[in-house]
């Protein structure tokens, strides 16, 4: 059963005000000893301070200075960003997607909002909205005209709208002018955004 | 037809509005909103398709008006309602809260690493093997809807039902959400990456060379021409 509302949905009966919505809920579900507060204070702590995307730059930027993690990484992303610490809650089946001369990657779910966190933290505001789930699978070019980035004609855009339980990373191609630096300086240059494929990465 | 949450390809959105990577949160109820919602699942009285078929259940209207996390808290207050963990009243105020038989369930601080480390692998074994293998021309389902509950969930978007793509690649077997959503067993299947040219699913593609990939389960492909 689809177990559709007509006119009685129970969210209904909770107040209105987002803010006040969620504080009676969780003050609810307290009282029936549901939820334990400190338990709420460690996941908020989790995704606020300690799960991000600097995981995510770190994957990228030892893809573009080891030849044989790139390899792996292209061949069973999830084990090999698991052995780096990165594994958990949307995040159990990871592919990485590697940008080229001739292919720009960028990752969208038109459904809902799915989003490698245990390598990019919560999702951005605009990773949500309507805007970026409905246009990015029509008109992919026009949205990165909104992120300032314009591609070159011959390079073809492949959109990956992420439908299953399958999160995708994707791999920007490493900047001219970055020979000879570092992990740890790469990083710097690897944005959230290069790693959805709504930003290129530039030598600074 | 499908639902409202399935907006991939819709005109008239306007623009999208980048923001910075230190911005995670941007009120002190969306952090609520979420951990509320991360520790209810792990009562484990639901899976993740249900939860998300809850959100996309929303009356259109109210889908519409409510950012992220108003759709995640509304949508987790009607489920508990629905599965009998919260009764209507509780929900108004008109009655006193009654402990929960869940109670023992309940996620503790200390199992919180554990419970997001472990996350919910959607890969199961299955006697259903592979009809497509990569490089393989298919053609999905048409239209976009649950092949057997009307008005159930699906994960194929309306935007590709009908359309012909080729596959990339194997996932492998997994969790079927148009009968995990529903109570009707795991069904894990292959589960493959298929790309489809731009100008298969658009009557104005932005560009000749342009593809959209799609995570699809067997049962929403068929062999194309």
């Amino acid at each position: 059963m689809p177990h559709d509302h007509s006119h009685d949905d129970p969210h209904a009966l909770l107040p209105s005000d987002p803010a006040l919505r969620v504080k009676a809920l969780e003050t609810l579900l307290t009282r029936k000893g549901l939820i334990d507060p400190a338990a709420l204070d460690e996941i908020i702590d989790t995704y606020a301070h300690r799960v991000g995307p600097r995981n995510g730059a770190r994957v990228v930027a030892k893809a573009w200075t080891d030849p044989a993690f790139r390899a792996a990484l292209m061949e069973d992303a999830t084990a090999v960003v698991a052995e780096l610490g990165f594994y958990g809650r949307q995040g159990e089946h990871m592919v990485a997607v590697e940008n080229t001369p001739q292919v720009h990657n960028m990752v969208v779910c038109t459904l809902c909002s799915c989003y490698p966190w245990p390598l990019l933290g919560i999702p951005p505001t605009w990773y949500k909205s309507d805007a970026y789930r409905a246009r990015a699978v029509r008109e992919p070019r026009k949205v990165l005209a909104d992120f300032g980035v314009s591609l070159p004609e011959e390079i073809a855009v492949r959109v990956w709208d992420s439908t299953a339980e399958v999160r995708y990373l994707v791999i920007p191609q490493r900047p001219d002018g970055t020979e000879g630096m570092d992990e740890e300086t790469l990083m710097t240059l690897v944005s959230r955004d290069s790693m959805i494929g709504t930003a290129v990465p530039e030598a600074q | 037809m499908s639902r409202v949450h399935d907006m991939g390809g819709r005109f008239g959105d306007g623009s999208v509005v980048p923001e910075p990577e230190d911005e995670i949160f941007h009120a002190d109820w969306h952090k609520r909103a979420l951990a509320v919602t991360v520790a209810c699942g792990s009562l484990g009285q639901w899976n993740i398709d249900t939860s998300r078929h809850a959100r996309e259940r929303l009356k259109p209207t109210d889908y519409a008006r409510f950012s992220y996390y108003e759709k995640w808290i509304s949508a987790l207050a009607n489920m508990l309602v629905e599965k009998g963990i919260v009764t209507r009243d509780e929900l108004t105020g008109a009655a006193e809260p009654v402990e929960s038989p869940l109670a023992d369930r309940a996620l503790k601080a200390q199992a919180v690493a554990g419970v997001l480390a472990k996350g919910g692998p959607a890969d199961r074994p299955s006697n259903v093997a592979p009809r497509f293998a990569p490089g393989d021309s298919v053609v999905t389902r048409r239209p976009a809807e649950n092949a057997q509950i009307s008005g159930g969930h699906t994960r194929l978007p309306n935007y590709a039902a009908g359309a012909r793509g080729r596959v990339l690649r194997l996932h492998g077997t997994h969790v079927l959400p148009d009968s995990s959503a529903h109570g009707l067993g795991e069904a894990a299947e292959p589960l493959y990456a298929v790309a489809f040219p731009s100008s298969e699913l658009w009557a104005h593609p932005e560009h000749p060379k342009d593809e959209v990939v799609l995570d699809l389960w067997q049962s929403y492909l068929r062999p194309g021409p």
